[in-house]
């Protein structure tokens, strides 16, 4: 009767599990396939390019990139000094103007207000105009050292800048909270604020940590406007080295050192709200 | 027998649409009044009164000898002496089973953790939900969740409990555990006000049933009497659709 048994594989797979390997096996060739075309193609032709010769050498100094980049590097700390004090207070600052802006006590109604009119002046300025303003303005007033330092006010600009749009993402996440949820919080004989705190605000924080983290980085980018006001952060170390040395490298390292830091908080974001989707629709 | 509730000629309404209209009614202490009615007659509507969720137009809510509608009152003391029980459980799902039912106690009361801890889990074994005390709501059944969120309003102590139709948004098969819930509560004498659809229940349980319609108190009577044989026109066209 050995006729009739069906084929198995030694791995005992369904012949679901075997079509779908054999489908993976192709995608994957194909894939390596063309990268590799597409990679020969750069390699070949961009040389041939009449000005890579001179782009070459002018952003791609393999020398002038090893003798710069410990140098970037030491003042990218400057950049992320910056960014840690300025994201906790980003956070702060922002969730009280969003919870200023949810109130509805009539004895905090300017408060109130002043959220409103804070989230709707500050979007309405480009940050770097902020840190002109900041950073520029108010040690202009001849402030005694070192409150007169551009590290402080253009931390200042960049926080009150980026408080006005993750304001407005607290914001959007307590008002995603449904309404039930605080119901219930009253009913139990809880107070406005205690229902906020406890039950409405861990919800809306937790449900907008992905719009979040793409404030983080941005912020961590935009950490390089300071250099326009003074404190030597990377891209302004990278400005003097391309003055020095006649050369554009020093920005390609600067580049390079900013995707280092990006890239995995990116990819750490995509996976949050990837997570998030798939927890909805399960 | 005392009188735990009582309302006097409560209305209320939604921008003129009136949705309570001149309700009064007494509900004793030990008492389990059940409220029926088609969808939309404002049974919930009237429970979230009670509990002043929402704010009535008229009329007055004696809850033992205050009225408790009085607009200047402050609500938070009140609202920790009623209980009130959703259809759709609202638990919060940030916080584990322990942290749903011992957030009040602790926040509002101001017990130790330890004593609110200690208190909700003999609540918590006593409905056997003792191993779901880490679990978070999400993975609970729906009969589970509902069984929380009675224990969770029961950790607060209330004078009153107030359900609305705890059982409508749970499969047939999750309905009976939590009806025990409810059995097990008016064997302890606890005032209960439910609004519910499940007339059999009603019938079994209920002190005394109420047939609203379109926010009126058409007409109130023990079960047996109320389903045998209703004296209004308009009960009787209810149940002959229902039962
Ligand atoms: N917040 C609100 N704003 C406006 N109208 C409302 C509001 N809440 C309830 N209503 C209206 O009041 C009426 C009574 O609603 P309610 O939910 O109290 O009825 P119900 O008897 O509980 O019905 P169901 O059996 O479907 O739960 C309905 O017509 C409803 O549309
Ligand atoms: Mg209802």
């Amino acid at each position: 009767m050995t006729a009739f048994q069906p084929t198995i594989t030694p791995l005992q797979l369904t012949r679901r599990q075997r079509h779908d390997r054999r489908l993976k096996r192709r995608s994957l060739v194909v894939s390596c396939i063309s990268v590799l075309l597409v990679a020969l193609i750069l390699v070949l032709l961009v040389p041939k390019a009449p000005g890579w010769e001179a782009v070459k050498s002018s952003f791609f100094n393999w020398d002038i990139l090893v003798k710069t980049f410990p140098k970037l590097l030491s003042a990218f700390v400057v950049d992320l000094k910056i960014f840690f004090w300025s994201a906790p207070l980003i956070f702060i600052l922002s969730l009280a103007i969003a919870l200023a802006r949810n109130t509805r006590r009539p004895a905090l109604f300017p408060l109130r207000l002043f959220g409103a009119v804070y989230t709707d002046v500050l979007r309405g300025v480009p940050v770097i105009l902020l840190v002109y303003l900041i950073g520029f303005g108010i040690p202009g007033l001849g402030l005694p050292r070192p409150y007169n330092s551009p590290y402080i006010w253009g931390t200042v600009a960049l926080v009150l800048g980026y408080s006005a749009y993750v304001a407005e993402v607290f914001r959007a996440g307590i008002e995603s909270v449904h309404s039930s949820q605080s119901a219930a919080a009253r009913s139990l004989g809880l107070s406005e604020s205690d229902t906020m705190r406890y039950v409405v605000l861990p919800q809306a924080i937790r449900r907008q940590v992905p719009a979040l983290m793409n404030f983080v980085i941005a912020l961590l980018k935009d950490v390089a406007l300071l250099s326009f006001i003074g404190p030597i952060e990377i891209l302004r170390q990278a400005n003097v080295y391309k003055s020095l040395m006649a050369n554009f490298t020093p920005y390609v390292g600067a580049a390079i050192i900013f995707l280092c830091v990006t890239i995995p908080v990116t990819r750490y974001a995509d996976y949050l709200l990837a997570r998030q989707r798939n927890e909805r629709t399960t | 027998m005392s009188v735990k509730l009582k309302l006097k000629s409560v209305s209320k309404s939604f921008s003129g649409t009136t949705v309570i209209d001149n309700f009064s009614l007494d509900v004793a202490t030990g008492e389990m009044v059940c409220l029926i009615g088609a969808s939309g007659s404002g049974k919930s509507t009237l429970l979230r009164c009670i509990n002043l969720l929402e704010p009535i137009d008229n009329g007055e809510i004696w809850l033992d000898d205050f009225d408790i509608a009085e607009p200047s009152l402050d609500p938070d003391p009140i609202r920790r002496r009623i209980g009130l029980v959703f259809q759709s459980f609202n638990l919060f799902p940030h916080l584990t089973v322990m942290d749903n039912v011992t957030l009040a106690p602790r926040k509002v009361l101001g017990k130790g953790k330890l004593q609110a801890q200690a208190q909700a889990m003999e609540l918590l074994e006593r409905f056997g939900l003792s191993d779901k005390a880490r679990a978070y709501p999400d993975h609970l059944s729906g009969g589970q969740q509902q069984r929380v969120a009675i224990v969770r309003t029961l950790a607060m102590q209330p004078e009153l409990l107030l359900l609305d139709e705890i059982t409508s948004a749970l499969d047939p098969e999750l309905v009976g555990e939590v009806l025990d819930v409810v059995r097990a509560l008016k064997a302890s004498r606890m005032t209960m006000l439910l609004a519910t659809h499940e007339m059999a229940f009603a019938r079994e349980v209920a002190d005394r049933v109420c047939f609203l319609d379109e926010g009126r108190l058409i007409e109130t009577a023990p079960p047996s009497a109320l389903f045998t044989a209703p004296q209004e026109q308009r009960t009787r066209e209810f149940l002959s659709r229902v039962l």
